[in-house]
């Protein structure tokens, strides 16, 4: 783990860049997370964002595709299209938590 | 207090460059206990950016027929691994045999399955068409069986036959189940 400057803060991140402290996230950091990996965020792109950071303060753990699919109701044909090719990992970064560890 | 070394932002690295991966995975068998690897080593897949096609083919024909993928079963017959959840005790194989045994731990797979918040057969099968994985039907399988495409998930791409599927697979990883 070590400190990084994003948008002008500094944070904690781990070896891959993934945010590591719940509460240092900011949704001006989030900005600049996504323009990092190349994501215009849209509404729908924050409403994705924002359904992972509450889920998680309830439940701990980021939350696995078929999760978001079945709680948030964005369907997981349109979080690939948000997110492409690895959704549920651009998500958690963007969202500053932690990769999701579930296989489904 | 910790004193941590402030280091350039580094950006995990997505892949997006990278060739497109492909695995093609071989369903041959029906069993529940069978189809649901090759579902969830698809799922994992997708969920990496890697492209899946499944080529079903025998008894894995059941896993995408509509008529049979929602009754797909798991037998202790011929599983010589097979002990109760939580003992290392295994059961005797004969046990396997009475009646009603097949359908109590069909029962009991799908409460463990559905507890890891795994979905069903036919639910599994259109999450992973939503991901983008494209099915294939075998069409010895099919004419064997006297199937058409009416009978398949609608998802189905085509029935193909061996050589096309071999065509198809080129440059892929193949996984046969």
């Amino acid at each position: 783990m070590s400190l990084a400057t994003i948008a002008g803060n500094e944070v904690h991140v781990d070896d891959e860049g993934f945010m590591t402290e719940y509460d240092e996230w900011s949704e001006e950091l989030a900005k600049q997370l996504a323009v990092n990996i190349g994501i215009d965020m849209t509404d729908r792109h924050w409403e994705a964002v924002r359904f992972l950071r509450d889920d998680y303060a309830t439940e701990h753990e980021t939350a696995t595709l078929r999760r978001m699919t079945t709680i948030s109701g964005i369907p997981t044909k349109e979080l690939f299209q948000l997110f492409p090719k690895k959704p549920a990992k651009k998500m958690a970064y963007i969202a500053g938590l932690p990769k999701p560890v579930g296989c489904v | 207090m910790t004193t941590l070394d402030t280091a350039p932002a580094v950006v995990p690295d997505f892949g997006d460059e990278a060739d497109e991966r492909r695995i093609c995975f071989v369903c041959s068998q029906g069993n529940l206990d069978m189809a649901y690897p090759a579902l969830i080593m698809a799922n994992g897949a997708l969920g990496e950016g890697v492209g899946v096609d499944i080529f079903f083919t025998f008894w894995g024909m059941d896993i995408i027929n509509k008529g049979t993928w929602d009754k797909l079963q798991f037998t202790m017959l011929g599983n010589t691994a097979m002990h109760m959840p939580g003992s290392t005790k295994h059961l005797p194989q004969g046990l396997g045999g009475l009646p009603g045994m097949t359908a109590f731990a069909t029962k009991m797979l799908k409460d463990q399955i559905g507890g890891m918040d795994v979905p069903e057969v036919p639910e599994f099968i259109q999450l992973l068409h939503d991901m983008g994985a494209r099915f294939w039907a075998c069409k010895m399988s099919v004419d064997m069986m006297g199937l058409t495409k009416e009978d398949m998930f609608e998802g189905v791409e085509d029935i193909i036959n061996v050589n096309e599927f071999i065509e198809m697979s080129e440059g892929a990883q193949i996984i046969f189940i």
